[in-house]
């Protein structure tokens, strides 16, 4: 079973359209893959699967303190020990700004404070026509979403290993702080989608410099790569100093927002749309890759 | 007077924004600062072009055990909730990447034996930038997991002069770092754009404003792209759509190379000026 994670730095590049394509061209292939969304601020991929939902669950992130009025003294000592400043002057705590290390608790004189988990946000089993799909919602302003991403990845790995499914493929954050490094960490192979943009090339550099600390061989598929050609060309530059393949460039098509519009994976709404007819040379070698044991 | 640029899904044109706004405000006096609070992937300083000359490393205080103290009772790995501490027989671990530098296994330690020590996680830069911008941003170390400190710190390093406009550029997603990077803001720009990703995310964001109590207006970017979902949204919502910029390849082709919206569409700037007056004689209201 391989794990190919999709990932890009910089937000909007695309990432979720080539993973919904894949997820597509897969299912078409008949390679049975098992889809996993780790963008679980911002989950996306199921709107343009429509999946069933199965199962639901909540997910349980962190604790919060929370101080009984009755007991409390006033007399300060939380506020001295909290560095996330998240008790007030009246000795209310912000649940959203508390970390939940429980200093606080272990350092009250009357034991007035309490540790009480909070529901971060809820995980999904679904079914799409594509083959089962793994994603959660966090509630927005909660942590925790590198728990959760490694929970939804998790899910999907066992599902994969328990049905020989050969294939699971992962949508993942943007950025390349702790839900990146979640996304990131077992994955066979790592797709970075970039743009032609000062902003993407930026990013794209960061990425690459994420996955190679984590030791998970990249390639990388330039996006909208005929908005700014000088872009594409530092791009093909960069990867080409640092050994890393190119395995293809999607050209901007309105097609992929016409498809999201309507719900569906560019390739399966307009096969023969320029997105579609570059999304399957970059699906194709990818698969060769991942075939090939990379 | 503080205004947060987010936007939920990332690429909706938060920094475009967020940039187009601040050279607005070139000729205010004092003229005003910029944090980029997107650590895991700064862009802003390929539009502002900062030269910077002050650099601070940043991190947490992490733990260190002197062994000729510790008589590995455990306390600091019972109280840690982040399972950053353990004991294992004669031998206490601290293990840095799970650690958040509460220092609560320093307080409770019986033997005094725990010390705290700098843990770096990122950098602050700060400088000025194009039309005498003040500029500072954070950048997380790569492998780095924690973003939150960095964006802590880089609030509380570079304390805006009274009467400073503040602008920043916030991280996409919807979880603590955007928290961390929009709290204390006098006002939350969100920016979308009309597709039902830009839709779906908006949703969360909006949500994200009304727990921190946070006014909000948006800016529809791309517009004439996708569906009217979002102004349908916004409507029922009673968010003001404060600006819309219509998609036009020869814009995102400026972008690409760098430019800002003003840069490209100077016209842009008045719009900009006024929507921050409206901000400050808070006649923006959901």
């Amino acid at each position: 079973m391989k794990q190919l994670v999709i990932l890009s730095g910089k937000g909007g590049t695309g990432k979720t359209s080539v993973a919904a394509a894949f997820a597509h061209l897969a299912d078409a292939d008949s390679l049975r893959a098992v889809l996993a969304d780790a963008d679980v601020d911002a989950a996306n991929l199921e709107l343009v699967l429509s999946p069933r939902v199965i199962e639901e669950h909540d997910f349980v992130g962190g604790s919060v303190a929370v101080i009984d009025p009755d007991l409390c003294n006033n007399c300060d000592t939380c506020i001295q020990v909290c560095r996330f400043d998240a008790i007030s002057l009246s000795h209310h705590v912000d649940p959203i700004a508390c970390d939940g290390c429980a200093a606080c608790v272990y350092q009250c004189p009357t034991n007035a404070i309490r540790m009480e988990p909070q529901i971060a946000g809820r995980w999904f089993r679904s079914e799409t026509r594509y083959g089962p799909l793994f994603h959660a919602a966090l509630r927005p302003a909660q942590e925790n979403s590198g728990k959760l991403v490694t929970l939804v990845k998790q899910q999907a790995r066992l599902r994969a290993l328990d049905e020989n499914y050969p294939l699971v493929i992962v949508d993942g954050p943007p950025g390349i702080g702790c839900p990146v490094i979640s996304a990131v960490s077992g994955a066979d192979l790592a797709l970075i989608v970039t743009e032609p943009t000062v902003a993407g090339i930026h990013d794209l550099e960061r990425a690459l410099q994420t996955t190679a600390h984590f030791r998970v061989p990249s390639f990388v598929c330039i996006n909208k790569a005929d908005v700014y050609p000088d872009g594409a060309a530092q791009i093909e530059a960069h990867c080409r100093e640092h050994a890393i393949e190119i395995v293809g460039q999607i050209p901007f098509d309105p097609m992929v927002t016409e498809a999201m519009v309507n719900g569906a994976p560019v390739t399966a709404y307009r096969a023969d749309a320029p997105a579609s007819r570059a999304l399957r040379a970059v699906w194709e070698r990818v698969r060769a890759r991942l075939e090939n044991g990379q | 007077m503080k205004i947060a640029v987010a936007s939920g899904k990332g690429g909706t044109g938060k920094t475009t924004i967020a940039t187009s706004l601040v050279l607005s405000l070139a000729n205010v006096t004092p003229a005003p600062l910029f944090l980029d609070c997107d650590v895991e992937a700064p862009n802003a300083h390929l539009f502002l072009r900062p030269t910077f000359e002050r650099r601070q490393e940043v991190g947490i205080l992490i733990p260190r055990v002197d062994e000729s103290k510790c008589t590995y009772c455990g306390k600091c790995a019972q109280v840690c909730q982040y399972h950053a501490i353990a004991v294992l027989g004669k031998k206490t671990l601290v293990f840095a990447q799970l650690c958040h530098g509460c220092g609560s296994c320093t307080l409770v330690c019986p033997e005094r034996a725990i010390s705290e020590v700098p843990d770096v996680m990122g950098v602050l830069e700060a400088g000025p930038a194009r039309a005498g911008i003040t500029f500072a941003r954070g950048l997380l170390n790569i492998g780095e997991p924690m973003a939150v400190p960095v964006i802590r710190q880089l609030k509380k390093w570079i304390a805006p002069e009274p009467n400073q406009i503040v602008i920043l550029d916030a991280p996409p997603g919807t979880s603590c770092p955007v928290v961390e990077s929009v709290r204390g803001a006098d006002f939350l720009l969100l920016v979308t754009e009309p597709t039902p990703f830009g839709l779906h995310d908006l949703r969360l964001a909006a949500q994200i404003a009304r727990e921190l109590k946070i006014p909000a207006g948006v800016v529809v970017n791309r517009d004439g792209i996708g569906d009217a979902r979002v102004d349908a949204f916004c409507a029922a919502e009673r968010l003001p759509i404060l600006l819309r910029v219509p998609f036009d390849r020869a814009l995102a082709e400026g972008i690409a190379r760098g430019q800002t919206l003003v840069d490209i569409r100077p016209e842009y700037g008045a719009r900009f000026r006024q929507i921050v007056a409206q901000i400050a004689h808070r006649e923006v209201v959901r």
